[in-house]
């Protein structure tokens, strides 16, 4: 998922860490407790973010540091999994860090290096003001031992609201949006636009329409053991996704499969603004308002978005993104006091406010514009949080479900013979 | 910067300086040998450093890459033939040895055959240099930049929408519907368009080569085949084509190894995706995409098989040219 990730994460850097010691005492002081004892000591932080996300963090740290007169010592680098890979076994570790995910993070658990944040925040206010499906990820064992200081969501769709309004009262179920798209569908010439074209990575568009279906209609725990190899491809469950989105969407797409293989992903969008439009909805992530057409539009005039609906009622609120955990190697009270800071509300708006971050926190609420603030209600009610199942499997598993997504959409295969090759390619690319 | 200087002074004194150092020892530990055996000696000497390199720099990583091929994916334990056995199992490459056999066939006909035919065709007109210049242009534009380009000229857009792909442009101007060409799996089309887009490029370079030995025919013999009455197809059946043919033979080992080298236009164009792998793309995919270098070894040792038989024709070709003259 090469391609989404040059518009999700400007993230370009080198760097190597070295982690200092604090030289503060041991008194444990609060943040925002006021200055004094924490003065002059040093928090080591490296993470992903560079360039405007680095000014960010700064941004969002510069008030603990002047509270506490402590000094944060930032390393944006894009390597972070090497750098702590390393560092593990040696002890060689900033005080706090961004971690690649939450596997990495129970085997940092695992391997003793990771301090527990249960005594560090405030754990009644933390699990008040943050999403249920964030606060689960972050733990191990029951013990919290991450936090996601932002987050982003996936598989929104987008509307054009001169067509139908669906703001106010937004489809809540799968079935209850087909039959809103039949009655609304007035001249659009279909009901989907789909465009899964890019380059050497085409297909991946249509596995995140796999992973929102299936997420949807089967819940996080089928979710997560497919991803992870433990459910097989030929799984009922699996299959019901890949008809879903073969009978749905695919057979509802503008100018049909073909098309939509022919189609760039990031001009995928445009028929809706076309006269009449070409289709009614187009499903991807928030990073599509700064491609194709959507820029030359206007935010809630010309195009609009709400949630995926739910499929299976059981796994309502259910979300798929990113975001950025972070967990911390040494319990200095400098870092403990960093680290209880970063996740309240105050903190999280000073990113916030700057625009490209949904918080965790749902009392940070200082988005610049509607659809963050909206991403951020989606975010802060979801009940299950998943990452991307596809950019976490093996890589030649990934290609594969990429590859097998283009035959498949252009209709050169049956979901039955896709799925079968791809659990053939499961059976070869797990077992490495 | 004073580094490179260093290289730079290296490299113009100090490699001379050792060759002539090299020819002059050799020539003082010839001293030790009979005169009768002096010229039988001679020669090897003087190849061994050729000899060296050629060790370090092509047998030693061949040979390196075999014994890759024989290791599990991580490089640590040997596993027999299984990479093997999986490249002669897996649909994908058989798949993409398909094509490379389309690839080798087609791109040597289309390449050959059309740089015949314009190289005679234009062997007569007076703006003979500006149509050759047209026909060769092609070959200097990089391979990446050519796909991009025929990706405008396979371009799909659904019907009833203007078309902007060029071809469906032209073939809706008929009241044909427009074609997918590269989804295209049926008879391998997406393919051949992969192949007419390379075809496109190399035809040039066949061109200008047949076109040079055309030039080198004698025109008296021409001439004389003429007066005695000969049809100009019998002049080419008869005369022409058969001094062109050695030409022609080795222009077409040419293609045929360039064709079994492809990569780049399939690596632009189609990623390898609905069927046009071929065994280039699918090594680099094992390589570098999926962190495979056991199965990438392996294939590339399958490719160079493949060629071998094709270069031993092709220095047994020259080698029987040498024996004429």
């Amino acid at each position: 998922m090469r391609s989404r990730w040059r518009f999700i994460t400007p993230v370009v850097a080198l760097g190597l860490v070295l982690a200092a010691c604090s030289g503060g005492n041991n008194a444990s002081a609060p943040a925002g407790s006021g200055g004094g004892s924490l003065s002059g000591a040093t928090v080591t932080v490296i993470g992903t973010w560079t360039d405007v996300e680095q000014k960010n963090f700064l941004a969002m740290v510069k008030p603990w540091e002047d509270q506490t007169g402590a000094t944060v010592k930032y390393q944006g680098t894009r390597s972070i999994n090497d750098i702590l890979a390393a560092g593990i076994p040696t002890g060689v570790l900033p005080d706090l860090a961004g971690l690649p995910g939450p596997g990495q993070m129970a085997e940092y658990v695992q391997a003793g290096a990771l301090k527990p944040l249960d005594g560090v925040l405030d754990v009644n206010t933390y699990t008040s003001e943050t999403a249920p499906g964030l606060v689960k990820l972050g733990q191990v064992d029951g013990k919290t031992y991450g936090v996601f200081i932002k987050a982003s969501i996936k598989g929104l769709i987008w509307f054009n609201p001169k067509l139908h309004d669906y703001s106010s009262s937004p489809p809540a179920t799968w079935d209850d949006l087909k039959t809103q798209a039949k009655a609304n569908q007035g001249n659009a010439k279909a009901i989907w636009c789909l465009g899964i074209s890019s380059g050497d990575a085409s297909g991946w568009p249509a596995t995140d329409w796999i992973e929102s279906i299936l997420l949807r209609q089967a819940g996080p725990d089928v979710y997560n053991s497919w991803w992870q190899g433990k459910t097989k491809w030929t799984d009922p469950a699996i299959k019901q996704a890949f008809d879903t989105y073969m009978n749905d969407v695919v057979a509802n797409t503008f100018g049909g499969g073909t098309n939509a293989v022919a189609t760039k992903f990031d001009l995928a969008g445009d028929p809706l603004f076309a006269t009449p439009p070409g289709c009614e909805f187009l499903h991807q992530a928030s990073f599509i308002t700064g491609l194709g057409k959507f820029p030359k539009e206007k935010t809630g005039v010309d195009y609009n978005f709400f949630p995926f609906p739910s499929i299976n009622d059981q796994f309502k609120g259910a979300v798929e993104g990113a975001g950025d955990l972070f967990g911390m190697f040494h319990d200095t009270p400098a870092a403990k006091s960093l680290m209880k800071y970063l996740v309240t509300a105050p903190a999280q708006d000073i990113w916030v406010k700057a625009g490209g971050a949904l918080s965790a926190n749902k009392n940070a609420t200082d988005y610049p514009d509607d659809i963050s603030k909206r991403s951020a209600d989606i975010l802060s009610k979801a009940t299950a949080f998943v990452f991307d199942a596809s950019d976490n499997m093996p890589t030649a598993m990934n290609a594969a479900f990429w590859s097998h997504m283009v035959s498949l959409t252009a209709g050169k295969e049956t979901v039955d013979q896709a799925l079968a090759a791809l659990q053939k390619v499961a059976d070869d690319a797990y077992s490495q | 910067m004073t580094d490179k200087l260093v290289t730079a002074i290296i490299v113009v004194i100090a490699v001379p300086a050792v060759l002539v150092g090299y020819i002059w020892g050799t020539e003082q530990a010839l001293r030790l040998v009979s005169e009768r055996m002096k010229p039988r000696i001679r020669p090897w000497l003087w190849l061994l450093p050729a000899f060296g390199f050629l060790g370090v720099f092509l047998v030693y990583p061949m040979i390196g890459t075999v014994v890759t091929s024989l290791q599990d994916k991580f490089g640590k334990k040997f596993v027999g033939l299984t990479n093997y056995a999986w490249f002669f199992g897996s649909d994908d490459a058989l798949t993409a040895l398909k094509n490379n056999a389309l690839w080798l066939i087609f791109l040597t006909l289309l390449t050959v055959g059309l740089g015949l035919l314009i190289a005679v065709l234009v062997d007569r007109v007076r703006y003979e240099s500006v149509a050759k210049s047209v026909i060769f242009v092609p070959l200097a534009i990089s391979m990446v930049a050519a796909g991009v380009i025929w990706l405008y000229m396979y371009g799909y857009s659904p019907p009833g929408a203007p078309q902007t792909g060029t071809l469906n442009a032209a073939i809706g101007a008929v009241g044909i519907s427009p074609v997918p060409w590269l989804q295209v799996e049926s008879f391998s089309v997406n393919t051949f368009a992969l192949i007419i887009v390379m075809a496109w490029m190399w035809t040039g370079f066949a061109m200008v080569i047949i076109s040079a030995a055309l030039k080198g025919i004698n025109p008296e013999l021409l001439e004389a085949a003429r007066v005695d009455g000969a049809t100009e197809l019998q002049v080419f059946r008869g005369i022409i084509f058969p001094l062109l043919v050695p030409t022609l033979v080795v222009i077409s080992t040419t293609m045929i190894i360039t064709a079994l080298k492809a990569f780049d236009v399939v690596f632009t164009m189609t990623g390898g995706q609905l069927k046009t792998n071929v065994i280039g793309t699918l090594m680099y995919q094992e390589m570098f995409s999926f962190g495979n270098s056991a199965r990438g070894a392996a294939i590339a040792v399958v490719l160079l098989v493949a060629i071998v038989p094709i270069m031993f024709f092709n220095i047994s070709r020259f080698r029987a040219q040498e024996a004429i003259r």
